[in-house]
């Protein structure tokens, strides 16, 4: 007998009997649901919680300029002073498994408005392209400032969540202007709340600004120079409300124009603390790893063999979180859809026993007028796979359509997943054939006789 | 021409240690064309005979040959093909699919057969069958949708759709009234008569007996007795003498 005929056959017997065949298809509708439903959902949530690992920072890469030392003292890391905006320009260029990249430059100072005053954590010196490395897009208030005003240093910075209780007693600082050791920078946007690191460090607790209002107006020296007794300023520009001078007295006599003309200083580029950067997945971190130090060698014309003058560093302990989590997520949704199918298959096993013993005189007549027992083994199964089959499509719908509901009602993230659908069809005609073979191949073995004799 | 014969055919059912013969060395022979009928009182092996002459099952010693080819050694996969293309059936409780239409019941012996027909095909041989036993206007009707005699009618439209030699008939009018029952004999006669369709029925009751050219009587086991039937059991059909 020809497949095609079986098939035939098969969806005949069922028509015969729809309620039965509807209850034997439910076992396995809800499995194939359950497991589409299950695999779309957990893969939204699988990637909402990659994606809150990663906004903690599992993507983000961090350089720092290496140390320097005189004559056997060392300065400790981010001593050099070889990193340069430049540099973070051209990882973001060259890099391809850099997403994005932004030079910074750190200061901790005083910070006032009115009559109040506080010293935040950090005060960085930046660009826009911050907000994308830290994943840190969304404001609560207010907007970034702008490339422009980076290029122009212009004074105006975002302030974290607790500098907007602490400065402003968590009125509205859009608009109003805090000084930085007596600088004034306009309030233009407030990050919204991160709360603590990993380290219990305070992430709200920060002031961004473009880092060339930092580092001219502000520091008037990189870190670097600021950690060490001499000062050594490296740019002598200064803020346009020089009210007060911001930069240390210098250690040496003032040089005249007719002396800086006779000795001309070595022109200097601006130098930066470090370079933030976000690698495009965690997995292609080691890649960016390589890239930067190569993109940084060449750049710093450092010959082989010999050490790097910088340090890339990755944060290694969300990373591993992040990999253990995935892998977390994707045995427990494998779990979860083994049982349900599991559960479907016996439900279908147990309908088709049902359905032999009833039917026990029909496989008597079919015996009788010349099927084999393969004849009969091959109807059961085909029977039972066409009811997974369509159990399954009926699954997918369910599943599709529950997980849709979940996303519009729930507003969960969801993720359709075309390997599920391909999955969850042939895993149901899989479990057609196993689950289906044990009552067809009973039906199989009846004798004829004793098959035409049942009442 | 002898079309089956039986040569010292046993059956011994094997229940726990006891050995129970059923069949104790039978030997028949029947021609082709012959109206046949099996009787005998329950218990006497007639179903056990027939089950094996209808190769449902095989006997335990002897030869039976059926149209030229000794069968009692076949494989259970052999006698399966050999039932579809040599023997038709019909029983006593009809065993027509439920919910499904009389065309479909006919047509479905031919979807175990060796020749592959077409869909429209195996209907248009179904339909011709149908016909043949005066249901063409009953062909999408449901077994619930019609008469015992039409539901019979059917079983046998169902047993000859391969155009088998042979036509096993156990207890054919055992659910039947009488005149149904008159009904569905003479068509047997017409059967045997027109088309040469050898019919071999087991019944307990006489007058249906007395519808065949043969009556072979069973008891215990042995041939009691191979004869025409008793002229006079049925009156009404008189054709039945030698």
């Amino acid at each position: 007998m020809m497949l095609y005929t079986t098939a035939r056959t098969a969806f005949r017997t069922l028509r015969r009997n729809p309620m039965r065949a509807m209850l034997t298809t439910l076992g396995i509708v809800i499995g194939v649901g359950a497991v589409i439903a299950m695999m779309e959902i957990g893969a939204g949530a699988s990637a909402a919680l990659k994606k809150t690992i990663a906004s903690m920072g599992a993507n983000v890469l961090v350089v720092r300029p290496g140390t320097a030392s005189s004559g056997g003292v060392s300065f400790g890391a981010g001593s050099t002073t070889t990193l340069t905006p430049e540099d973070s320009q051209a990882i973001l260029r060259e890099c391809p498994a850099v997403r994005n990249a932004t030079p910074m430059v750190r200061a901790r100072t005083q910070v006032v408005y009115g009559n109040r005053n506080w010293v935040p954590n950090a005060i960085y010196g930046t660009t826009p392209a911050y907000l994308d490395v830290q994943d840190w897009s969304i404001l609560a208030e207010g907007e970034p400032f702008s490339d422009r005003d980076v290029l122009n240093g212009n004074r105006v910075c975002i302030l974290g969540q607790s500098l907007v209780r602490e400065l402003f007693d968590n009125e509205s600082p859009v608009g109003k202007e805090i000084r930085i050791k007596n600088i004034a920078f306009r309030v233009v946007g407030v990050l919204s709340p991160k709360g603590a690191n990993m380290m219990g460090f305070d992430q709200d607790d920060v002031i961004l600004a473009p880092w060339t209002t930092i580092k001219y107006r502000v520091t008037g020296a990189s870190l670097s120079t600021a950690n060490q007794s001499t000062s050594t300023a490296s740019d002598a520009v200064n803020s346009l409300s020089n009210l007060y001078p911001t930069a240390q007295r210098s250690l040496y006599p003032e040089q005249s124009s007719v002396q800086q003309a006779d000795n001309p200083m070595p022109v200097r580029f601006a130098n930066i603390d470090q370079i933030m950067l976000a690698a495009n997945s965690s997995a292609e971190i080691p890649l960016a790893v390589d890239q930067i130090t190569g993109v940084l060698r060449e750049r710093h014309r450092i010959r082989a063999g010999e050490p790097d003058d910088f340090n890339v560093r990755d944060m290694a302990e969300l990373t591993r979180t992040l990999s253990t989590t995935t892998k977390l997520m994707t045995n427990l949704l494998l779990a979860v859809a083994m049982i349900s199918l599991v559960v479907g298959g016996v439900g279908i096993m147990n309908i088709m026993l049902v359905s032999v013993t009833e039917r026990t005189r029909e496989i008597g007549l079919r015996m009788a007028v010349g099927a084999r027992g393969k004849d009969i083994l091959r109807q059961f199964l085909v029977e039972a796979v066409v009811l997974c089959l369509t159990g399954g499509a009926m699954g997918i719908v369910l599943g599709h359509g529950g997980s849709l509901l979940v996303r519009f009602l729930l507003k969960w993230p969801v993720e359709t997943s075309p390997t599920a659908i391909a999955t969850a069809v042939l895993v149901s005609a899989g479990v057609g054939i196993i689950f289906g073979f044990y009552p067809a191949w009973k039906a199989s073995r009846l004798d004829p006789i004793e098959a035409l004799r049942y009442e | 021409m002898e079309l089956i014969t039986l040569r010292g055919i046993e059956k011994t059912y094997q229940m726990g240690d006891i050995a129970v013969p059923v069949l104790k060395g039978i030997s028949l022979s029947i021609r082709q064309g012959e109206l046949v009928a099996l009787t005998g009182s329950s218990g006497s092996g007639k179903s056990t005979l027939m089950n094996i002459l209808g190769c449902l099952d095989r006997p335990t010693g002897g030869e039976y040959w059926l149209d030229g080819q000794e069968i009692s050694t076949l494989a259970a996969d052999e006698r399966a093909l050999l039932r579809n293309r040599k023997l038709g059936f019909v029983f006593q409780s009809f065993n027509l699919l439920a919910r499904t239409s009389a065309i479909e019941n006919v047509a479905m012996p031919l979807s175990y057969g060796a020749e592959h027909l077409s869909e429209r095909e195996a209907r248009e041989r179904a339909e011709e069958m149908l016909t043949r036993v005066g249901l063409a206007d009953r062909l999408d009707h449901h077994p619930a949708q019609l008469s015992g005699g039409q539901q019979q009618r059917v079983a046998i439209a169902r047993a000859l759709i391969n155009h088998p030699p042979v036509l096993f008939a156990d207890e054919p009018t055992g659910n039947l009234d009488s005149k149904t029952s008159e009904e569905v004999l003479q068509m047997f006669e017409r059967l045997n008569t027109e088309d040469h369709i050898t019919i071999i029925m087991v019944t307990h009751d006489p007058k249906v007996a007395g519808h065949a050219n043969r009556v072979i009587r069973m008891q215990d086991g042995v041939i009691l007795d191979d004869a025409p039937p008793v002229a006079g059991s049925n009156p009404k059909t008189p054709e039945g003498a030698p």
